[in-house]
This record gives C-alpha cells, structure tokens and sequence, in this order.
C-alpha cells in the first residue's frame, strides 16, 4: 500500500487540495488500482518500443506567422475571474 | 403527421418528409421540445435545453424551403450534443462544477460542419465529470437514467446523448469515445453507437481529456443514419494536426467475401453469461447468411485495459491542468498565495473520480515510477497494437460484446472505482490502438439491450457500417 507521505506528495504535485479524510481514501484506492495494474510487469518488454499514439504521428510544421486573431483578447480576458485593465491578476507567488 | 410519430423517424425519413413539405422544421423542432418536457423529469439527459436557438435555426432552414432552396440531408434536423463539445456563445460544463459557468468562446470544428449543413441543436447532453465514467453517475450535476429501466444507469459516458436517442428527445445525438464512451452507452441504451478511427473526426473544440484516445462520434437510431452523421462530421482539419482525410474509396460489400473474426480472449469468465447468449446468436446469424466465422487470437487482451488505466489518467492529469482558477472556470479564491487558489479551486470544483485520475496520473507520470508504469504501459500499448495488425491479416473485422455485463443499478458500482473500471474491459482496448468500432443493438436480456461490438480496420468504417446494417436488415426481417 502506498504511503500517506507518497500521496500527499503526489497531490503536491498535482496542486490537488486533499482532505485527511481523502487522503485515507486515496491510499487504499490508488493502491488497488495500482495491484490491478501490477499485471503488465509479467509482459517482457525489453525488445519492444513504447506508442504513444495508436497511429503514426509527425510535427506538423507551418510558418511562425500570426494568421490574426479570432477573437479580440478582451473576450478572453473577460473569462477570467480576476482582472486589471487588459491583465489576468493573480494572488502573490511568493509568502509575504 | 401526428407529432407522436414525427420523433420516430430516421433521418432520410424526415429529410424526405421536410422536402416534400409533409411537415415543417419548425413543427419537427417542436415536436421534439414536447417530448423533451414530457421524458425529462424521468431521463435527465439534458444539462442544457436551448430551445431559442433551436427553433431559430429550424425557422432559417422552414424559410430555405419555402424559398425554393435546395436543402442538405441534415437540415433543420433536431439533435443532441454531449456537453463536452463547444457550441458557441453556450454554456460547456462537461459535467464538472469547475466549468459549470463557463460559456464556450468557439465552435468546435464538428459544430461549424453541422451548422454548415443547418442542423438544430436542441441542448447538451449529461455525461461523466470530463468524460470519466462508464455510468453517468459521476456527472456533477446529478445522473441520467436508462430509459429501458428507470432504476439502472445509461452507461457513460455519453449516457445523457444515448439516454436522449433512446427516449427519442432528439434525432440524433454526437458523443465522444476515449474508452469505450459512445459504444457502451449506445449498447446499454439499445442505439447505435460509432466510435470512428483516431483522426477521422476532428477534436479541435472537443474538451480533452485524453488526447490519444479521444474521438467524437454519432449515437443514433439506425446504422444508415450514423453513416449520415458520420459522414457530415468527419475530415481533416487544420486545428487538429492528428486528423486526416480519409482517402478510402467507397466499395460495395458482399457479405459473402467477408471474413469476421471472433477473438477467443472475449469469451472468458467475467462475460455474463446471458450476454454470451446473445452476441452467440448474433454471430451465428452473420454465418447463416453466409460470412465466413473465423476463431482469431488477441494473447494480449487481458493487459489491455490495466495499460488503458495508466494511459487514459497519465494523460488526463496533463490535460486538466489547465483548470487552476486562473483563466476561465470556477476560482476560489482563498488564502495568501497563489498556490492555496490552485489546491482550493482544482480540491473543490473536480469530483471524485477526476480527482482519482489526477492522482493517479501525476503518480504514474512522476519521478521514479515514470519507467515503471507509464513507459512499461506504452510498450505494451505497442503489443496489443500487434495482435490486431496480426488478426486483420486474416480477417475484415471483428465481432464481440460492447460490454460483460448488463445496464447495472444506480449506485451499484460508484463505490468501486476498480469493478467500474472493469466495465471498459472490451472497449478500452479499442482506443489504445485507434481502431473504428460500432455498436450496434444485437438482442435484448429481458427488457434490457444488448450490443454487438463490430471493430474495423483503420479508416474502414464504412465496412463496419455495412456489416452492421446487414444485421439490422436481418433483424427486422428485410432479408
């Protein structure tokens, strides 16, 4: 079973806020997913590629040219829930 | 024409009907209104209903008509689009409290076609939180019920688009597949479901949740009108780089020189027994009208979908990570910093199951543990790619069941996230290598549906389109 410690980290890590009590609950299901998944190590691998895709994928490549906007970024902006003038505002990154 | 029977028809039935003047858009528009406000107390399959829009957009395709224009097949046709995929200027929730506000900025590129061809939109469909379910019990917003059975789940997760085509409160219905999401609800709901080869159908506008296995596809009444929807959506489009134009030329089939292969590993302890029946039967009939029945092999069916549930969450973890209170959605902002607004508003606005495949992405994804489970995962991802190339050396498809067990209870499994999981144990596999693959109804179990899953080559849908349609023609007894 994987630790309180792993799943608080992963958390961290996915900037997920957990209670105590879901931390609880996510050890124990995380963990028998992670027994159920367990199965794939029987597979030997060591000769075969990885896929990330099901089908052949290839950059696709264009001009680093602007094709205009389609909408006006003030629409965009407008979405969001804290704003100056034409900035998104956000709260301070670092503790003050 | 009674209006009862106006929400029975098919697609070419009410195109034809439009034509020639028998009813108007309008009165078919409403039709579908009425039945909407009659089933809905029931079904819940709709999350939004827009019905200003819609008889507007069926007015525009009445006064086309009465102007002497030509009109093409899916006009002024009502139908029903899963509230994943973005309808300019109307709210997207995709199930989730997070976006339960947010109102989509574009079209999706399948949308612009649909409006190129002056569809109707009746309303979004209820479905799983982003789309990750297999019941439709973890949209955020309450669950759609299965119109065979009131007390049992629709399956998901575009269980509110299969629910709304079963109940016949819309013609026709889009959903999107990253597991099994449009076959599983159209096989629990007694519809037909397709889910096309990866690249078929744009995802630009498609809310994404994982991006090597999602696919929007049609969930309809008939196999003939999921060729129709099929048809008017597909193509490549310069906002997706991994769609392409399907260069397959149109042949006809004789179902004499098929030959239909039927993997050994799908008939094993887990299948319900009742369903086995079924999908036997189904596969007997394709013999007796003369396809060849061949026993074909995939050895590396049973790691498909544990390698399903470390891809799928991998790449959801990445994809939902744009959801931090910043730029659009839900934001709570509590707290000193900028970090307590991304724990609050990602802790609070996903639900359960969001939350677990976050977790369990980022776990699968994160230093240490990357080699061992996400890498291992894509190797293997490669093996069962191979089973399939091997078999469609010697077959043209695939027969089997969409799902081992029956349309289940509400509540049954939501405490199980694994048993849940197990649910997508036929139709995960599909996605992992970007196969086509319809559903189609095959038989019932008492009052409940059954479906028959028919997978093809890549780009080849229309060979399973045409399998499938020879089964319903049998079925209704036209051959």
């Amino acid at each position: 079973m994987i630790s309180k410690e792993e799943v608080q980290h992963i958390a961290k890590l996915a900037r997920l806020g957990l209670s105590d009590k879901e931390i609880e609950k996510n050890r124990k299901e995380l963990s028998k997913i992670l027994d159920y998944v367990e199965k794939l190590k029987e597979v030997d691998v060591s000769q075969i590629e990885p896929a990330s895709h099901s089908v052949k994928v290839e950059n696709v490549m264009r001009e680093d040219e602007s094709s205009g906007s389609k909408f006006p970024s003030s629409e965009l902006i407008e979405m969001a829930p804290d704003k100056k003038d034409e900035f998104i505002k956000v709260k301070s990154i670092f503790g003050r | 024409m009674n209006p009862r029977t106006l929400t029975e028809l098919t697609i070419n039935q009410a195109h034809l009907g439009l034509k020639k003047k028998e009813f108007s858009a309008l009165e078919l528009c409403q039709a579908y209104l009425d039945k909407i406000k009659e089933k809905e107390k029931d079904i819940f399959a709709f999350l939004t209903v827009n019905q200003d829009l819609a008889l507007s957009q069926a007015k525009e395709v009445d006064d086309g008509i009465s102007s002497g224009k030509e009109i093409s097949i899916l006009a002024g046709l009502p139908s029903a689009i899963k509230d994943i995929i973005l309808i300019e200027n109307v709210r997207c929730t995709a199930g989730s409290k997070i976006l339960e506000n947010y109102i989509a900025p574009y079209d999706a590129t399948v949308i612009k076609k649909l409006k190129e061809e002056n569809a109707v939109f009746l309303g979004k469909t209820n479905l799983d939180e982003f789309a990750m379910g297999s019941s439709n019990e973890n949209s955020a917003f309450g669950p759609t019920k299965n119109p065979h059975d009131l007390t049992r789940v629709p399956g998901g997760s575009s269980g509110g688009s299969a629910a709304a085509v079963a109940a016949q409160e819309c013609l026709y219905a889009l959903g999107s597949d990253t597991g099994g999401s449009i076959r599983l609800p159209a096989s629990f709901c007694g519809v037909v479901g397709l889910k096309p080869t990866y690249g078929a159908v744009s995802r630009s506008g498609l809310i994404a949740f994982a991006s090597s296995l999602d696919q929007i596809g049609p969930i309809t009444k008939t196999v003939e009108d999921a060729k129709i929807v099929f048809d008017a959506i597909k193509g490549r489009d310069e906002m997706d780089s991994t769609s392409v134009e399907i260069k397959l030329k149109p042949k006809t089939y004789n179902l004499k020189s098929i030959r239909l292969g039927v993997p050994k590993e799908y008939f094993v302890k887990g299948l319900d027994p009742e369903i086995e029946k079924v999908i036997k039967s189904a596969i007997e009939k394709y013999e007796e009208m003369g396809a060849k029945i061949e026993e074909v092999s995939l050895p590396h069916t049973k790691y498909a979908l544990p390698v399903y549930y470390i891809i799928n969450p991998s790449e959801a973890s990445a994809n939902l990570a744009r959801y931090d209170g910043i730029k659009y959605g839900l934001s709570i902002q509590e707290g000193k910093d900028l970090m307590d607004v991304y724990l609050k508003t990602k802790g609070e606005g996903f639900g359960e199951e969001v939350r677990r495949r976050i977790m369990l992405g980022t776990y699968s994804l994160s230093a240490g543990y990357y080699e061992a489970y996400y890498l291992r995962a894509q190797k293997v991802r490669n093996l069962v790619k191979q089973d399939f190339e091997k078999v469609f050396e010697k077959v043209d498809a695939i027969l089997g069941p969409v799902s081992p067990v029956l349309p289940f209870k509400i509540g049954e499994k939501i405490n199980d996230p694994l048993s849940m999981y197990l649910v997508d144990v036929y139709t995960a596999a599909i996605n992992l290598v970007g196969l086509p693959a319809l559903s189609l109804p095959c038989g019932k179990v008492g009052q409940l549906p059954v479906g028959l899953q028919i997978i093809g080559r890549s780009f080849e849908e229309d060979l399973i389109l045409e399998i499938g349609k020879i089964f319903e023609k049998y079925a209704s007894g036209n051959i």
